[in-house]
């Protein structure tokens, strides 16, 4: 079956008032119907400018470059206004604060039935008795009642899932999910990736969720994507990259994190600060950084090759990755 | 890396001494500052008002009249002979009763500027360390002395400042009195109003924590904080200070003759306009309105660079 | 080394008694402002030299507890005992003395440092309010001295701390806790404004001056992962009361209250065939409001083993050995452990 989304080549730029920062450089992947891809990074990866740019959200002073085929559309080609017939429709996006999302001033009930009223045309009634199903397959307790609020009356974890029912009424094809759950405490977060991982099976929507939370990835993802200074070092299925990653910075990512059954004596952290964009490093984004560096990474830029037919990486170094050589 | 230390006292006493070469910090005024150089608008304003200021000062040493010396060529012709020329040395020309205007008008304003100066500066001084330590202390002594300021504001400013003038006779003391009474008030709202934001801030938190005294809190941590917007308010009061002057010189209550101010100047301008002595009304008008409109665009710059948005 | 440092010193550093600490919110003129308890009977110690982790969500109070503990926050009621002293209620210049053992590191790096000064008077601003005695030459040593205790260059002393990224401003703030070498650091969500390599690091970080210095560690995060990584003993806190108490081993393997179980189910654990083993002993609803909280236990609204008991009577907290659980049915019920 054909990806539901194609991207190629996507570049994200800004333009300061001495520079140009490029955040975002050379993206490339598919997604398809109804799988969960995970985008992995810090701060300063890029992964969150990658995904504003295909929604059109990038501040005044960011171009984008490159093929993001929805179909045959490319939605980096159009303009403000053809990009609306897309947005909230067939690609839709939710992010980590629900109240700067939320109007503060209009009924829970008011916004969503706004969404179907633009996007599909139904009347104020319908729209209403749709977005009330809804808020009840996000799993909102007395949804009428629950309707007639304001955002401010709701608690964190119900206005995300308020964000997410208007996210999904178009059934959008994808629904890019940017740290949905950091701001949720854990056990309302459990309950968040459970109602992801039914929506996708219920709706076959495609999710991309951003984050940093590699427990997160590991819980819902089928492939996982990770990125390091705006372009991507490590693409794959989850299973792989967690058990078998062949990029230091995947590997460092997985020693930084603590586990939550197993008490290390140290944590390996990766030696270092993430990157300026500004000021990349010659060669490998990563070597300053890097355990496993030799020659080749200070001078030549690694491309992202293929790795045993279903993943990639992009890395020079070809030997075991693991921390207790190095030692 | 670190566990090969064994340093087990940060005191050192005996340790060798450390040499450190320090670089140097990018602070947050530097940061405006060149914000501020950014904004053409204000940067033009910046050097008029500069060149203004210097005028006054220079100014005088071209004068060939005093202020209140009176020219008798011109008296009972001044429409035909009071008018502004080089020659005779009255560059801005004469007033209705044959005084020069070039000097008067320098005169007026070194009053109107001084006003507003020290106006704001009152009002930066008393507004600021009133509104901090209400703002801070909170509870009671903040709803205290916040009740004095509503009662001082909600009295008919201009009856007591006209009834002071009138008993006390008018003066350049006075009017500073007058002036200094009011102007801290706007100024003590709007830093209590910070203050008190800011008192929920972390790094007021950790001063506390660290063993800050409340005073120390309020002028190490708090008053920095608060600078930003003191100095817009400030540099926004003092237009409003000088239309004071001009409204009360306007009305007659102000500096007393010889003295004058631009209010008065105005005035009196206004008054002779009918007989066609233009001249007289619009060298007061114009540096009065340039004044005011360099001030505004400074303190709309200033707010633009301090705008704590950025950070 | 880490052995060692409990078995010499083992007493009670601190030692808290019935801390309550309550919040009134609203209220006008004619209308009675409504009462939240943040904290209600918390009472457990610190030995010298351990990590003590307090975990919960929100609303649970550990942000308050930690600002009772060093009377940041006035307690309503209870002791707050300081290596035998009482503190709980001390007016702030008799606290002063003691803030130098006291000290805190804050959850936003650079929100907790004052923008308008440069990063060397930051860390030395304790050090004039409760060293005074110290010449500005000696200050500043110290000042370097801490700079590279921290992993700080100490060339940039004279900057500012926006110039600084998040991970290098957090220890701006370590270094300034740090420097009148207290004997308990409350460490308030220290790495949760941090990216995960970054976090790793300050972590390890930490865990090298706690033994470098003798120092004890009141660790308050809402992550378990974390907490269970750097603490001894872990508190459960939930809705401003303790639920369970116990070593960390012994939390994650045998945790006797429900809540803890399904915190430890819930957390997310980065290993994906375990994820997908999982069963979440999902938890139904939300946290209830601190303003009108359920009678009885607090977590019988959400708890899977609820009895008409739990409605009526307020569980005590029940201590065994090392320890404390607050659950009418903890010996009975047979919880697994959180994998």
């Amino acid at each position: 079956m054909a990806p539901v989304l194609s991207v190629s080549d996507l570049s994200v730029r800004f333009h300061l008032h001495e520079s140009t920062v490029t955040a975002v450089n050379g993206l490339s992947f598919t997604l398809d119907a109804g799988e969960t891809l995970a985008v992995v990074g810090e701060s300063g990866s890029g992964k969150s400018q990658a995904f504003m740019s295909l929604m059109g959200l990038l501040a005044k002073n960011g171009t984008a470059t490159g093929e993001a085929m929805l179909g045959d559309v490319n939605l980096l080609a159009l303009g403000n206004s053809a990009l609306n017939q897309y947005r909230g429709r067939d690609i839709a996006m939710i992010f980590q604060d629900p109240m700067t999302s939320l109007n503060p001033a209009l009924r829970i009930k008011q916004q969503l039935a706004e969404v179907l009223v633009r996007h599909k045309g139904q009347d104020q009634r319908t729209a209403e008795r749709n977005a009330l199903e809804m808020l009840e397959r996000v799993g909102i307790p007395e949804p009428a009642k629950r309707a007639e609020a304001y955002p401010h009356q709701m608690s964190g974890g119900m206005r995300q899932r308020v964000m997410i029912a208007m996210a999904l009424l178009c059934q959008p094809r994808i629904l890019i999910a940017d740290e949905p759950t950091t701001a949720l405490d854990v056990t309302v977060q459990a309950q968040m990736l459970d109602l992801f991982k039914n929506l996708t099976n219920d709706f076959g929507t495609a999710l991309v969720l951003i984050t940093h939370d590699l427990g997160v990835v590991a819980g819902i993802a089928d492939r996982m994507m990770v990125m390091y200074g705006g372009r991507c070092v490590e693409k794959g299925p989850t299973d792989n990259l967690f058990y078998d990653p062949r990029h230091p910075y995947t590997l460092g990512l997985l020693h930084s994190t603590p586990h939550v059954a197993k008490r290390a004596q140290r944590l390996d952290p990766i030696q270092g600060l993430p990157p300026s964009l500004e000021h990349l490093p010659q060669g490998c984004a990563f070597h300053p950084r890097c355990a496993f560096r030799f020659e080749r990474c200070f001078v030549e830029r690694p491309p992202l090759l293929p790795v045993e037919d279903v993943r990639e990486k992009a890395c020079w170094y070809q030997g075991e990755l693991s921390y207790e050589e190095v030692a | 890396m670190l566990a090969d230390r064994r340093i087990d006292t940060l005191a050192g006493a005996k340790a060798a001494p450390v040499v450190v070469v320090a670089t140097k910090g990018r602070s947050l005024w530097m940061d405006a500052g060149r914000r501020f150089m950014r904004n053409r608008a204000a940067l033009i304003s910046l050097i008029v008002l500069l060149a203004v200021v210097v005028f006054t000062i220079v100014g005088p040493l071209l004068a060939r009249w005093s202020i209140e010396k009176i020219d008798w060529s011109v008296m009972g012709a001044v429409l035909t002979k009071g008018n502004p020329s080089i020659a005779t040395g009255h560059y801005f020309g004469t007033d209705e009763v044959g005084r020069d205007l070039y000097s008067r008008v320098i005169q007026g304003t070194q009053i109107s500027l001084l006003v507003g100066i020290v106006g704001s500066l009152i009002a930066v001084l008393v507004g600021t360390i009133y509104g901090a330590i209400a703002g801070y202390f909170g509870g009671r002594l903040d709803s205290v002395m916040m009740r004095l300021v509503d009662i001082i504001y909600s009295i008919p400013y201009m009856f007591i400042l006209i009834l002071l003038l009138i008993i006390f006779g008018r003066s350049f003391i006075m009017l500073f009195v007058g002036i200094g009474l009011v102007s801290w008030l706007g100024m003590s709202r709007v830093v209590r109003g910070q203050t008190m934001t800011l008192r929920n801030r972390e790094f007021v938190e950790a001063a506390v924590a660290t063993g800050s005294k409340p005073l120390a809190v309020i002028f190490r941590h708090i008053v920095p904080n608060l600078l930003g917007i003191v100095v817009i308010y400030a540099t926004l009061l003092i237009p409003e200070m000088i239309l004071l002057e001009s409204f009360i010189s306007f009305l007659g209550l102000g500096v007393q003759e010889p003295n004058t101010s631009l209010g008065a100047l105005i005035s009196e301008g206004a008054r002779t306009m009918q007989y066609g002595t233009i001249w007289q009304l619009a060298f007061p008008l114009a540096f009065f309105v340039v004044i005011l409109f360099t001030f505004f665009f400074v303190g709309d710059g200033l707010r633009d660079a301090l705008d704590p948005k950025d950070r | 080394m880490q052995a060692s440092v409990k078995n010499t010193r083992d007493e009670d550093l601190i030692k808290v008694e019935d801390l309550s600490k309550y919040f009134s919110i609203g209220g006008g003129l004619f209308t009675k402002p409504l009462q939240l308890k943040a904290l209600q009977d918390i009472s457990f110690t610190v030995k010298r030299g351990e990590t003590l982790g307090i975990v919960g969500e929100s609303g649970c109070g550990k942000s308050t507890l930690g600002r009772c503990i060093l009377q940041l926050l006035t307690p309503e009621r209870g002791r707050v005992l300081w290596m035998g002293q009482d503190i709980a209620a001390l007016p702030a210049e008799e606290m002063r003395k003691h803030r130098k053992d006291l000290q805190i590191i804050f959850q936003d790096p650079l929100a907790s440092l004052n923008p308008r000064m440069t990063v060397g008077e930051i860390i030395a601003d304790p050090l004039r309010s409760l060293m005074p005695q110290l010449k500005a030459k000696e200050r500043r040593d110290r000042v370097i001295r801490t700079m590279e205790a921290v992993g700080l260059l100490p060339e940039m002393i004279n900057r500012y701390p926006h110039e600084f990224s998040g991970g290098q401003a957090q220890r701006i703030g370590i270094a300034r806790a740090l420097i009148t070498e207290p004997k308990l650091i409350v460490c308030d969500e220290p790495v949760s404004a941090l990216d995960v390599s970054i976090q790793a690091q300050i972590l390890n970080l930490l865990a090298d001056l706690k033994d470098q210095f003798g120092l004890t560690l009141i660790f308050i995060s809402h992550n378990l992962s974390v907490v269970r990584h750097v603490s001894d003993r872990i508190m459960v806190l939930y809705l401003g009361r303790i639920v369970e108490l116990a070593e960390g081993d012994d939390l994650y393997d045998d945790p006797k209250h429900p809540y803890t179980r399904a915190l430890l189910t819930a957390v997310p654990v980065p290993d994906p065939k375990r994820a997908r083993q999982r069963t979440i002993d999902g938890l139904v609803g939300e946290i209830p409001s601190p303003i009108n909280q359920p009678s009885g236990c607090t977590f019988r609204t959400r708890c899977r083993y609820a009895l008409p008991i739990c409605a009526q009577q307020r569980p005590p907290l029940e201590s065994t050995g090392t320890r404390m659980v607050a659950c009418h049915r903890w010996q009975e019920l047979e919880l697994q452990s959180g994998a």
